[in-house]
């Protein structure tokens, strides 16, 4: 009880090994929720150590705190505004010099600081002896060393920080930039601390820094906090970099990024004991077959393949068992509920709802698992490696690849797949044009179609079908890069880190932690919406204004049963058919049937008369849900896609034209609810909206395009 | 000369990084300062990124990125 309570902030480069020391420290008392405002996700945990409560925050992955990226800014702000007790950056051991490069902006930054130096690099050939003890006196901040994998040395750095926060005369040091600057940053400093713009506790030669770097946040900040200020202080940082660029003949900024490590350089080569040459590495030897030029792109391609094949094909099975599950829970209520409208909404309406949607979650499991291996191993790096010169063209980034392959599986992990790229604008491009690589559940709707039209090509059809969505993802990426997300997209200067043996505990860790976000959020917007969809297309009820009385002909079905006029298969047959009726005429009844009739004239130029309109939308439920809606249109009861009297049916109402237009609305619209449950959750509502709008937009105006012109020519 | 002209398995010195703003704050904080050696190691299967060494580590840019840091061969 009356536990002290600190604060630790998790910092390091990519790949140093810091998730896999935040996994050790905290175990499984870690949740994952997001920085307010911003994708970037924020990992916290904690743990009861020695009297203390210490709650761990892990920040993202960066090699600096510029204002470069989107992480960087919330690391640098979280230190900022959050005030942790102490950072612990983690150094991956076997690149010291970069890894320390963070290191100086904590020191510059003004706050508490313990290195810890990890082992995490499987190939331990290149190590740099050095004397940690006098490193740590010239940079003021305990050193600990850390073996990630093998969980050593986390005690010693909890110990460290304990000491290092209780400590109260710290030491401080300053990086010197030169004596040029250095008079500068006084004179930026003095203004600053003159205009009290920022709060005393906040390091005034940091921001003086800066601002001599021109970092657009910090800019952004003053700008504002008061115009006037802003201006002052405007005149004052373009005179000094105008008279530093004048008299260093170099740009401040590179100037200072000099001096970092120029300093760093200083502290290792007085510490530095030997430094054994290293002579191949592992990473080069596996990266002279798996990028190599020949082989390279056929490895590749390979291994995505057994990866299509291992979240799909092996997750079936599973889906299957879920599917069986709640069909089986289904029928359980059926049975024990009394019939009416409180069985059909829990039967139809929630289970069905709810269970469509966690029937993915094999998927995903399997999907996130992959990513995983493929992130910690280091192989993910490659495939950006690999591919980036395709992605690039079509404005998007090499590591869109991977969720996009993964679009013609499911579009809902392929949404969060995008989460690997890092920048904002190139994962959002990804997402809004993952959808149109078809969807599993899009397939049956093709399958239907493309038999009850083309039953010589349907095939071929499909397969059109599909290159019409890689198309359309192509020139959308293009589009809106040019537009929405306007802006180079992200440089490509990226690591192509060491590899190494993932952990089981980080790669499990990693998928549960996704899946669970997919379970949690998803589920409950899902919940809502089915509950939505099944009112829509269960009210208002018909109750007697059936155009036939079809209990009537129930009673003499069943009363020439009875007295043995009809066989029992007749018998069956009829009451099917009777049923059909029934469920079709309710269903033109609904709210949905009247939001079809309402909206056929939307829907008309592409060809389109109600009922498919109204199975359109309930494709909004999820795309294979419009073939059972078919079949209630059409009055077949039980409808799956191969179906033979709904094909004829369907044949027999409309010509091929309309439904190959069919098949093109249904792959351009947004996949599902679910699908977008997931969007939000990724990108915000504002980015969902757009995705719902400009999808329906663009599968409106292709689709009538097709019709209109299509028509010439039949 | 600039960057993206070395040829796989050549090694060159920065002299200068180029441009101002997000990229060459990039490639700065990544460790490509003055006088920093490169090693050029490979070009990606489809001809672009490049793959060098600097600092010890593997590092991989488009050419695009390499036309901004000007260097001399060694």
């Amino acid at each position: 009880m009356n536990k002290k309570e600190i604060t630790i902030a998790l910092a390091g480069n990519p790949n140093s090994g810091k998730t896999t020391i935040f996994n050790n420290i905290t175990g499984a008392r870690q949740h994952v929720g997001n920085y307010p405002g911003v994708t970037v996700e924020k990992k916290y945990g904690y743990i009861s150590y020695r009297g203390y409560k210490i709650n761990v925050v892990d920040l993202p992955g960066t090699y600096s705190l510029t204002a470069y990226s989107e992480d960087e800014v919330v690391a640098r702000n979280y230190i900022i505004n959050e005030n942790p007790d102490i950072v612990i950056d983690i150094i991956d051991s076997s690149n010291i010099e970069r890894n320390l490069y963070l290191a100086t902006q904590f020191i510059e930054l003004g706050v508490p600081l313990i290195l810890a130096f990890n082992m995490s690099d499987i190939t331990k050939s290149k190590r740099e002896k050095i004397d940690i003890s006098l490193l740590s006196k010239l940079l003021a901040s305990p050193i600990v060393e850390t073996v990630g994998h093998k969980n050593k040395g986390i005690k010693d750095l909890l110990d460290a920080a304990i000491r290092h926060i209780e400590n109260k005369d710290r030491q401080e040091i300053k990086i010197k930039y030169g004596e040029e600057i250095e008079i500068e940053l006084e004179k930026i400093s003095a203004i600053i601390q003159d205009k009290q713009i920022f709060p005393e506790k906040l390091n005034h030669r940091w921001i003086a820094l800066k601002l001599l770097e021109q970092d657009k946040e910090i800019i952004d900040k003053i700008r504002e906090e008061s115009r006037e200020v802003y201006q002052e202080i405007e005149l004052e940082v373009d005179r000094s970099i105008k008279h530093l660029s004048n008299i260093l003949r170099d740009n401040p900024a590179t100037i200072i990024a000099d001096s970092r490590y120029g300093f760093i350089r200083g502290a290792l080569a007085e510490t530095r004991k030997e430094t054994e040459i290293e002579k191949v590495s592992v990473t080069d030897r596996i990266d002279s077959i798996l990028t190599n030029r020949i082989v390279g792109l056929p490895i590749f391609a390979a291994l995505m393949w057994l990866m299509f094949q291992f979240v799909f094909k092996i997750g079936a099975y599973p889906m299957d068992w879920i599917d069986m599950g709640f069909g089986k829970l289904g029928e359980l209520i059926s049975n024990v509920m009394p019939e009416g409208l409180l069985q059909s909404l829990i039967v139809d309406g929630i289970i069905g709802g709810v269970g469509g949607v966690i029937i993915f979650t094999p998927n995903i499991i399997l999907l996130f698992l992959c990513i995983a291996i493929l992130e910690d191993s280091g192989y993910m790096a490659r495939v950006a490696f690999i591919m980036d010169r395709v992605m690039h063209k079509i404005g998007l980034h090499g590591k869109s690849f991977i969720p996009m392959l993964i679009g013609f599986g499911c579009t809902i992990p392929s949404y969060m797949g995008s989460r690997i790229l890092e920048n904002r604008k190139d994962r959002l491009i990804t997402m809004h044009v993952n959808t149109f690589m078809s969807c599993g559940a899009r397939l049956p709707v093709y399958i239907l179609l493309a038999g009850a039209f083309f039953p010589n090509i349907a095939g071929n059809i499909i397969f059109s079908i599909y290159v019409i969505g890689i198309v359309m993802a192509i020139l959308m990426a293009k589009l809106l890069r040019a537009t929405r997300f306007k802006g180079e997209s992200a440089p490509f200067v990226m690591e192509l880190p060491p590899y190494r043996v993932p952990t089981f505990k980080g790669v499990l860790l990693h998928t549960w932690e996704r899946t669970w976000l997919y379970l949690k959020k998803a589920g409950t917007i899902i919940l809502a919406i089915s509950i939505i969809m099944w009112i829509l297309f269960t009210f208002p009820m018909i109750g007697k204004n059936y155009s036939n009385d079809y209990d009537l002909e129930i009673d003499s079905l069943e009363q020439s049963f009875e007295s043995n006029e009809i066989t029992q298969e007749e018998y069956e047959e009829s009451i099917s058919e009777i049923e059909a009726k029934k469920g079709a005429e309710q269903l033109s009844y609904s709210a949905a049937g009247r939001i079809g009739r309402f909206t056929e004239p939307v829907f008309k130029p592409l060809g389109f008369d109600w009922k498919l309109a109204v199975a359109s939308i309930s494709g909004i439920a999820a795309k294979e849900v419009v073939v059972s809606t078919m079949g209630t249109l059409y009055s077949i009861q039980e409808a799956d896609e191969e179906s033979e009297t709904l094909r004829e049916n369907i044949a027999s109402e409309y010509n091929p034209l309309i439904g190959y237009n069919f098949m093109l609305f249904t792959l351009l619209y947004f996949p599902c609810m679910a699908g977008m449950a997931v969007f939000r959750r990724e990108a915000g509502w504002k980015e969902m909206f757009f995705q719902i709008g400009y999808t329906l937009l663009l599968a409106w105006v292709v689709s009538f395009v097709v019709f209109q012109i299509g028509r010439l020519f039949i | 000369m600039y960057l993206n002209e070395i040829r796989p398995g050549a090694k060159c010195r920065i002299i200068k990084i180029l441009g101002s703003g997000g990229i060459s704050a990039r490639l700065r904080d990544m460790g490509c300062i003055k006088e920093e050696e490169i090693e050029v190691i490979k070009i990606a299967p489809l001809g672009d990124p490049v793959d060098i060494k600097i600092k010890g580590y593997h590092l991989s840019l488009r050419k695009e990125e390499a036309k901004n840091i000007e260097v001399e061969k060694i």
